[in-house]
């Protein structure tokens, strides 16, 4: 099952796209990374997966092909934008309830308890509890939702480094206990390093590479080898960076695997999936996500099976 | 994998049930509070002073009543005209206050209700967690709309018949009537119509403009506009009747509908039905004469095209009618825009 697809999916405001040409298949179980940098398009998609934004062109489904913003997706789609917005003048208990009101399911046992647990106070108004509170409080009232689906937008862009510990750790609990698959974006690669087990790349509008962590580290490598044969080494590989000294060249590439037979001269170090992501972003339109995306989807369908 | 990741109960996520109209009303009570409460609250506090001081009014127009031939020659030294120029100087001044007050009540209203309503949730970025919860964005707009306007209609219809019996007495005394553009728009069917369009204005350029401050000087210009529109077409219904003029005075000081009617157009025609000519017109239009009708000569007739105080009623619900056509367009057009472009 695919919690996430969307089918050369595109928005343009006036002239410019925000998104374009995105074709994404994100399967279940996964917590997912959306990483670029600041106005990639990785709030676009995610607006356009939740149902607030309609595309240009384009559609975009969840859970097995409900389209986005339809009854059925707002059911089970959980969404926490960025800032995590909440009413400021309202209390916590009344966002619990309005919430409630909102929603056929909502456990409010689980969500007065989780915030106890936090320590938010119920009578205290939103707009006066702590960054990481309100954070908090949105997630805890997304979990209580007991989505399949959960969408987080730069959830840890305002917090301090104990708040984002403690809101991961948060979602992986929930990821554990309830099953719920999660897309999650940051522009910041190494927190999500840790928890994260499949990844999106955005840049300039434009996917840039989609698969599980595992997968990318195990298909990409560094190659390193003399300058002068980097050229003719590269037509014969899907090279994503190159970085060339005097006489050795490094190349970021594609390769079938870790076993992928190398050239005498050349060496072959696995990538960090910083390196990874850095290389994507530096070097935007290399690959041709649509199709690695594909050959994802197949192998991930061959590994359930 | 997939085990993990089914619904707690499968059957749940296939057909989601529709949320109880008696919810999205508590919601919107909540979210909604500030205005739901303080327009009646400053309506009803206004209607206190009102109660309180049309008392008075009344009182005071009582005591005319009881003098005969109020103004007349006769009566100028007397108490009577003493009674009058009271009446005039104290309660008048703030009777016109009011009067102003019932012409901006409705875009007041309109704006600071209908303006905020879509435009805050658009401006501080609330409309991101509300328009993704799973009651959907349209079914809550409609709710709000609904419950709002309607709350608004019901408080300012209310409020309208109050100030109609507050303001009875100044048209004996004012020379005013029911027709007369600010006592006809204050009162009946038309006052909440133009609360209603007013507040329309106000969400549907919230949601357009997406922010507070423009949306409602938006709907201060279009109001206007509105209003202007209904001050202009309002002698073009198909209530006016067309009688020689003798017609009109039997209508005229009726102790229900006080005041002239409305004279919309007058000419005069000669012996054997043809226009009359315009000097002999002028002269019997202004000619003299204590009782009209009685200088026109014989074989003359002057006709009037005028609109009847008793046709009141059916002009409210024509004018109330086009002016809930334009909110309920107004209202189609702004849920319209929810659904079409939210981000």
């Amino acid at each position: 099952m695919n919690v996430i697809e969307t089918r050369e999916l595109g928005k343009r405001y006036g002239k410019t796209w925000a998104l374009r040409d995105c074709t994404l298949a994100l399967p279940a179980g996964h917590l997912a990374a959306l990483v670029g940098p600041n106005g990639a398009g990785k709030s676009t998609l995610m607006n356009m997966v939740v149902g607030l934004t309609v595309p240009t062109e384009g559609t975009a489904a969840v859970l097995d092909g409900q389209p986005a913003g339809s009854p059925a997706a707002l059911n089970g789609v959980a969404f926490v934008a960025q800032d995590a917005p909440v009413y400021k003048n309202l209390s916590s208990a009344d966002m619990l309830h309005l919430t409630a009101n909102l929603n056929q399911r909502f456990d409010r046992s689980f969500a007065k308890a989780r915030l106890a647990d936090l320590g938010i106070p119920l009578k205290k108004k939103a707009g006066k509890l702590s960054g990481g509170q309100q954070a908090q409080l949105a997630l805890t009232l997304a979990l209580a939702r007991k989505p399949r689906l959960l969408i987080l937008d730069e959830p840890l862009a305002s917090l301090d480094p104990i708040a984002r510990q403690d809101f991961l750790s948060a979602v992986l609990t929930a990821m554990a206990d309830d099953g719920v698959s999660v897309l999650l974006s940051s522009h910041q690669v190494a927190e999500l390093e840790r928890v994260a087990d499949y990844l999106i790349v955005l840049s300039r509008a434009q996917l840039q590479v989609a698969g599980e962590v595992d997968d990318l580290l195990a298909c990409h490598r560094v190659l390193t080898g003399p300058a002068a044969e980097a050229q003719e080494y590269a037509t014969r590989l899907t090279v994503v960076q190159t970085r060339r000294g005097e006489t050795q060249a490094h190349l970021l590439a594609r390769t079938s695997g870790p076993a992928d037979p190398v050239p005498p001269g050349w060496e072959s170090h696995p990538v960090s999936l910083e390196e990874l992501v850095m290389a994507y972003l530096r070097s935007p339109g290399v690959s041709e996500p649509t199709a690695f995306a594909r050959v994802q989807r197949a192998t991930s369908k061959e590994a359930t099976r | 994998m997939s085990v993990l990741t089914l619904p707690a109960q499968p059957g749940q996520d296939t057909a989601p049930r529709p949320l109880p109209w008696r919810r999205m009303a508590w919601v919107t009570w909540r979210q909604q509070r500030a205005t739901l409460i303080s327009v009646p609250a400053v309506l009803g506090a206004v209607a206190v002073f009102l109660v309180i001081f049309g008392l008075k009014v009344h009182h005071d127009y009582a005591a005319i009543v009881k003098c005969p031939l109020v103004g007349s020659v006769q009566n100028e030294s007397g108490a009577c005209q003493q009674l009058f120029s009271r009446f005039n100087a104290t309660d008048w001044p703030l009777g016109n206050t009011c009067a102003i007050l019932m012409a901006l009540a409705p875009v007041l209203i309109g704006a600071f209700a209908g303006g905020p309503l879509l435009a805050r949730e658009l401006e501080t970025g609330t409309y991101r967690y509300a328009w993704t919860q799973g009651l959907g964005r349209e079914r809550q707009v409609i709710a709000k709309l609904a419950l709002v306007g309607i709350t608004l209609a019901v408080v300012t219809g209310a409020f309208g018949e109050l100030f109609a019996w507050f303001f009875q007495p100044f048209l004996y005394t004012e020379e005013l009537n029911v027709l007369t553009d600010t006592v006809f728009s204050a009162r009946g069917l038309v006052f909440p119509a133009f609360t209603l369009v007013a507040f329309a204005i106000g969400a549907f350029f919230g949601m357009l403009l997406r922010r507070i401050v423009p949306a409602m000087a938006a709907t201060l210009g279009v109001y206007l506009a509105v209003r202007l529109a209904a001050w202009g077409v309002r002698k073009y219904y198909p209530v006016a009747v067309v009688t020689s003029n003798s017609k009109i005075f039997s209508q005229f000081q009726t102790p229900s509908l006080p005041g002239f009617p409305w004279i919309l157009t007058t000419w005069v025609t000669g012996p054997g039905g043809k226009p009359a000519s315009p000097s002999v017109a002028n002269r019997i239009l202004n000619g003299p004469g204590p009782s009209p009708g009685a200088s026109v000569p014989a074989g003359y007739t002057e006709w009037n095209r005028w609109i009847p105080l008793s046709h009141y009623w059916p002009m409210q619900f024509i004018e109330a009618g086009w002016l809930l056509v334009i909110a309920v367009a107004l209202f189609a057009a702004t849920v319209s825009l929810v659904r079409r472009r939210a981000a």
